[in-house]
């Protein structure tokens, strides 16, 4: 996949113009280069062609990007990037944090098949490819042949300021297929991943800094 | 085992439930020895703190002995312990910053996603609450499972009875802190409403922490002598208008500091206060915040206003004008119990903080339901209850 390889103006962003989705997302990702002055104003801004501001694109008021649905959620975990990037990158550990996540089978240094739980007991397989790895920075990949969801995403980890650990945001990008089974997907996938993309994080987050996942469960087998 | 729950307003029972059992590493499960009711337990009790099933568990000031521990608990069996309400994990950035009850990691994921909307961020896990905070089972029961065992509980020596250090759990630390929130001065004049455990307990720690004067407002004539004994000013709201008093009462300036030790119940007949009933009783507006508006009211310029008192919602009538042109500072929160344990265990010790001299009634755990129905209606003479499983 290609990343923020071109702004895109937040007019386009307003159009709902099909662009690639994360040449939107870009506009977060490259936030540095983007410096715009703040300006008072007694009342709303009413100008047809407003620039964009410095929010992640995934926070607009409109939630579509062309074909593709995107959730994205970040999270600071007060442990070195090293060590988030190492245990993500064993894609085998992602069930322990990941509740949707029936199997992870490691096809090759690059690549895995996930076995993903839907509604009412189905099960979705997605095979993937590592498109894009910077140790201890990205993991990147993209659904190949064989899948039934296509899909693309990536995990970012930079410093947090003032040594309070590091800024994990993750990003997926998805194209819910075309009729009855669309629509069935689309239901799977406009809510509950979205949610459970939030969660999984926050369970990311206490396995790695508490070493187990918070449950107010009395038994184990409850 | 046998364990206090909550069926809906006004109905709890003593029912029988599985026991707990280690869950996760750092777990221990403790046999209760002794267990209060919560002035904060009333507020469930009446049905207005939202997110709590029938059957939850309530509970969250407990001790007991630890009857076993997971392999990351540093806990051993047999060990006597108070344990605080606020579950934390210790290593996160709150935790790390004494910040106990803003804890990133006890309050599991999916009850996070209920307290986005109502308060903007996730808040932390308390024991034997509300599912806004974690759902986790409370300790009015004969065994509770503690997570993050090996940051939380506070192993008691041997010698000193259950009364004397059971209030560690939450309501002596949570008087300390709203006194420490006032961040008093030599001089001071404090306000504290609501003479009820958290309150006396204010009243204590501020004299302790060097106020010149601690005035006590209630209208219970038993709560009153409490604080009286303690060393308070009192005055009855029933029978003195407590703005004027405050006033007279400090020379002319007001209290440097106020305590609201009531939160969103206050009683009284006040006309902001009925409204505020009538609106908490059809389901608006879901706090009655009396207590907050004259805390506020009253306090001097450029003064503290500290709130320990239990705020679910949100309130209206809110006098920021009164809050903001005096130049005032609120502070308030969960207790960070952990940040006070061990200094508090000292001072009781020492014999330099009171504790039992509240406690009205001790009951066995298999009548907690009349505790709680005396405890909410005869708050003149039941002051506090403490339960007794398998009395």
């Amino acid at each position: 996949m290609t990343m923020h390889s071109k702004y895109r103006t937040g007019s386009d962003r307003n159009r709902g113009a099909p662009v690639s989705v994360l040449a939107l997302l870009g506009l977060l990702a490259a936030g540095a280069g983007l410096a715009y002055v703040s300006v008072k104003r007694t009342q709303p801004y009413r100008g047809d062609h407003r620039p964009p501001d410095s929010a992640p694109g995934r926070t607009s008021r409109q939630h579509r990007y062309g074909e593709y649905a995107v959730i994205g959620n970040t999270v600071t975990i007060n442990k070195p990037r090293a060590e988030l990037y190492a245990y993500w990158r064993d894609f085998a550990n992602l069930g322990q944090f990941m509740e949707n996540i029936e199997a992870v089978e490691v096809t090759g240094p690059d690549s895995a098949t996930w076995r993903i739980s839907g509604p009412a007991g189905s099960t979705v397989t997605v095979k993937t490819r590592v498109v894009d790895d910077r140790p201890d920075e990205q993991i990147a990949w993209r659904s190949v042949e064989g899948s039934e969801i296509d899909t693309e995403g990536k995990v970012m980890f930079r410093d947090a300021p003032g040594g309070r650990g590091t800024i994990v945001e993750a990003i997926v990008a998805y194209r819910p297929p075309a009729g009855e089974m669309g629509r069935w997907i689309a239901k799977l996938f406009q809510k509950e991943p979205r949610v459970q993309g939030r969660r999984d994080l926050k369970r990311f987050k206490m396995l790695m800094e508490t070493g187990e996942v918070a449950t107010s469960k009395n038994r184990k087998a409850a | 085992m046998r364990a206090l729950t909550y069926h809906g307003k006004h109905d709890v029972r003593v029912d029988t439930v599985p026991d707990p059992e280690i869950v996760n590493p750092r777990d221990a499960i403790i046999e209760v020895t002794s267990t209060a009711i919560c002035g904060s337990d009333l507020h469930l009790y009446n049905g207005v703190i939202p997110a709590v099933m029938n059957g939850d568990i309530l509970g969250h000031e407990f001790m007991g002995r630890v009857v076993e521990t997971g392999p990351g608990s540093t806990l051993k069996k047999g060990q006597r312990v108070v344990v605080p309400f606020t579950i934390s994990c210790g290593q996160c950035f709150h935790c790390n910053k004494q910040q106990y009850s803003a804890c990133d990691n006890s309050n599991p994921a999916e009850n996070q996603d209920l307290t986005t909307p109502l308060y903007g961020r996730p808040v932390s896990a308390l024991f034997g609450y509300s599912h806004l905070t974690g759902g986790y089972p409370g300790g009015q029961a004969e065994y509770v499972r503690v997570p993050f065992s090996d940051v939380g509980p506070i192993v008691i020596p041997e010698g000193h009875d259950d009364e004397k250090v059971l209030f560690l759990s939450d309501i002596l630390p949570t008087g300390w802190m709203a006194a420490e929130n006032c961040d008093i001065e030599e001089g001071d004049t404090v306000a504290v409403w609501g003479c009820g455990p958290v309150g006396l307990f204010a009243v204590q720690s501020a004299l302790l922490m060097g106020a010149h004067q601690v005035i006590a407002i209630d209208h219970y004539p038993r709560r009153l002598e409490l604080a009286r004994q303690l060393g308070a000013e009192v005055i009855d709201f029933t029978q003195t208008h407590v703005l004027e008093a405050l006033i007279e009462m400090t020379g002319g300036v007001g209290p440097d500091a106020v305590i609201d030790a009531v939160g969103m119940e206050s009683h009284g007949f006040a006309v902001d206060n009925l409204l505020d009933t009538v609106k908490q009783t059809v389901g608006l507006g879901l706090d009655r915040a009396h207590v907050l508006r004259e805390c506020i009211m009253a306090c001097r310029k450029g003064g503290r206003v500290s709130v320990p008192g239990v705020y679910g919602g949100f309130i209206d009538k809110f006098p920021l004008g009164s809050f903001m042109e005096k130049g005032l500072q609120m502070r308030t929160g969960q207790t960070h119990v952990q940040r006070y344990s061990q200094d508090l265990l000292k001072r009781i010790e020492a014999d330099e903080i009171d504790t039992t001299f509240l406690i009205s009634h001790r009951l066995p755990l298999e009548e907690a339901p009349t505790g709680y129905a005396n405890f909410y209606s005869q708050q003149n003479d039941w002051t506090k209850v403490v339960l007794k499983p398998g009395a």
